[in-house]
């Protein structure tokens, strides 16, 4: 049975069969490490050093390595955490909102966006744990007996609910992502050739040998991970926001931060997620799954919750104005005309202007501007908290103790280095793991494979075959389908 | 102890799905059947019931609230109160945030661990399959057969309900 639709495009082009979808995507795991992924990887792993070093200099010698003073106490740390945290929220989404929304397609991109999520907020959370100054101690964040050394927590803090957000976010992001490689790990575990491959695999896949029942359990346990990751992935970047919204710091404390953090959040990952993937279908050949619907599709998303944060950065300008407040309005006009305002105009530019672009359907469906567009995109929504952390706290209520920051080497060593540890983890990811959800794309294999007389589709290189699809003859068999290329 | 099976492979859900309708109708009891992916409506056709996950998920998560609430009661209400901001020692808005964390932790480690545990998955260093294609592009229906069964009549069976192969397979531990 074929599911036709002459509406739709395929999620998956080129007339793959199961095995197909099998074959392309353990390719890259069973074959050895290509030239081009040993160049990235090494790429990856010098910054990583540069990491490392930045964190010895941060531990060794304490945080005056960094360039915070004063009047900026919070700067490139908190700066870098809430853009890492941002760029994972897309991973979620994707997985979690899209499938309680039953959008087929998140199928073939869900798997790499989760990986993202989970080192991005590992790359995250390098920042407030190196802040502490004495990392060792960064178990006083937990609620442990007075005893263990420190106080009960303190749980009316944002800061707090940061620590539960945070790690209730990234566990079971972990547990939703893992669970769902599960199959997939089983698939090349009973490919495997190696002795090595084979044990490793067979542990990494948990026994699975695919029975009904478990996937009956696997479906419902997918389900209701989506259905609590769906609050959950808003209610993290709400969190965040409110480590800012909840202080009386002019320019902070406005009651839009939640929506508008997490539209940015969105905004950022879907970015990121389009870096990725216009990178990964290329070097992998996954061009039939990543297809170009798939990038005009996470554009208009891109489009929407851009359109969303554009919105909201006027809306703060007006509610400044209208408060009648004279320390708010000082702090919006200080950071569009004051000191810093090239970072305020660059991220006006790179997250206002920039996603209209997409509403020309040339630029959404084209590769290379679509590359662009999310390489801008991020550097503008680094620069929106920048804006916001570093403009709100430079000039505060006491104009003899107005300050500069300007970042050291080390903070942009840290900074680089969390890039260099994420890429590090996800080329590890890209090489070892399958970065495609196979047993997903499979199960939405058959909504793709147009063969019917009902097909109007605009293609005009299209000429499907008819074909019969008798009882007992496996009808992914006898699909002809002429390639688009 | 050695079970042997009689292993149809199929190469289509849709023909897997009416030849498991018609071999439980048949009379023939059906061990387990091994897909690459899920199918939907194979819960009807095999008769398995509804899970009940989501009934110990809503428990986990309600154990979670309850944790949550009592430990930042406790703890800043009785254990050892101070005054923060001015306000109540339970301040129970501001208890929102970490009350709904713990309740989306617990739910979901409880309910995933519960998954892994009754599923009896965990990691092995060897895991025997039927038929390792039951992972990549093929549909088993596995039957378990013994000196008494007539596999002409079961390879018919399964032959005229679509199959593309039947195999017999022994496996030891399964």
């Amino acid at each position: 049975m074929q599911h036709v639709s002459p509406v739709r495009e395929p999620l998956v082009t080129g007339g793959k069969t199961y095995h197909d979808v099998t074959q392309d995507v353990c390719r890259q795991v069973e074959a050895a490490p290509n030239i081009r992924w040993m160049a990235a990887l090494s790429v990856a792993l010098f910054l990583l050093g540069v990491f490392f070093y930045s964190v010895y200099r941060t531990l060794w010698y304490g945080i005056g390595e960094w360039g915070l003073n004063k009047t900026v106490g919070w700067a490139w740390d908190i700066t870098n955490f809430v853009w890492w945290v941002g760029i994972g929220h897309a991973g979620t989404l994707i997985s979690a909102v899209l499938l309680l929304f039953r959008q087929k397609w998140r199928t073939s991109i869900n798997r790499a966006a989760e990986a993202m999520t989970i080192f991005a907020v590992i790359c995250a959370a390098m920042f407030p744990v190196l802040h502490m100054g004495r990392p060792w101690l960064a178990f006083y964040v937990f609620p442990l007996q007075n005893t263990l050394g420190s106080l009960w927590v303190n749980f009316n803090s944002p800061l707090l609910w940061d620590v539960f957000a945070i790690s209730t976010y990234f566990s079971v992001s972990l547990v939703f992502w893992y669970t769902g490689l599960v199959p997939d790990f089983a698939t090349i575990r009973d490919r495997a050739k190696g002795p090595i491959a084979k044990v490793a695999y067979s542990l990494l896949s948990f026994g699975w040998k695919g029975s009904a029942k478990h996937w009956s359990r696997y479906e419902t346990v997918s389900l209701i991970l989506a259905g609590v990751s769906t609050p959950l992935v808003l209610s993290v970047h709400t969190i965040v926001s409110m480590d800012f919204a909840t202080s009386v710091v002019p320019g902070w404390h406005t009651t839009i931060f939640p929506p508008y953090f997490v539209a940015g959040a969105i905004f950022s990952g879907f970015a990121m997620v389009l870096t990725l993937m216009l990178i990964t279908r290329v070097v992998f050949k996954l061009e039939d799954y990543i297809t170009i619907e798939h990038i005009a599709l996470m554009n208009k998303i891109m489009m929407i919750t851009g359109s969303i944060v554009g919105v909201a950065y006027i809306t703060e300008f007006f509610i400044a104005w209208y408060s009648g407040v004279e320390f708010e309005q000082y702090a919006f006009i200080n950071r569009a005309t004051g000191p810093y305002w090239w970072a305020y105009w660059s991220m006006m530019t790179c997250n206002v202007i920039t996603p209209q672009l997409v509403w020309f359907r040339r630029v959404r469906y084209s590769i290379p501007l679509t590359f662009i567009l999310s390489i801008i995109v991020n550097i503008g929504m680094w620069f929106e908290r920048f804006v916001i952390i570093v403009t709100s706290l430079h000039r505060d209520y006491l104009p003899s103790s107005w300050a500069m920051f300007s970042p050291t080497i080390i903070d942009i060593g840290i900074y680089v280095g969390t890039i260099g540890l994420f890429f590090t983890l996800f080329l590890l990811f890209a090489k070892f793991f399958p970065v495609i959800n196979m047993a997903e794309v499979k199960s939405v294999l058959k909504y793709t494979v147009d063969n019917g007389p009902t097909y109007t589709g605009h293609d005009p290189h299209h000429h499907a075959h008819q074909s019969a699809t008798t009882h007992g003859v496996p009808a992914s068999a006898s699909v002809n389908y002429d390639k688009h290329d | 102890m050695t079970k042997r099976f009689a292993l149809g492979i199929f190469d289509d859900e849709d023909v897997l799905l009416h030849a498991v309708e018609n071999v439980r109708e048949a009379g023939v009891k059906i061990y387990e059947v091994f897909t690459p992916f899920p199918i939907h409506g194979m819960d009807d056709a095999l008769g398995i019931e509804r899970s009940r996950l989501p009934i110990a998920a809503f428990f986990f998560g309600l154990t979670g609230l309850c944790f949550a609430l009592w430990l930042q009661i406790y703890t800043l209400g009785f254990d050892w109160p101070m005054i923060i901001g001015g306000k109540p020692h339970i301040a129970l808005p501001a208890f929102i945030p970490v009350s709904f964390e713990l309740t989306v932790l617990f739910c979901c480690h409880g309910m995933v661990i519960t998954f892994y545990t009754i599923s009896k998955l965990y990691p092995r260093w060897k895991t025997p399959v039927l038929d390792v294609r039951s992972t990549d592009d093929k549909f088993v229906v596995a039957i378990e057969v013994n000196e008494n069964t007539d596999m002409t009549k079961l390879t018919q069976l399964l032959r005229d309900n679509g199959a593309s192969e039947v195999n017999q397979k022994e496996m030891s531990k399964f």
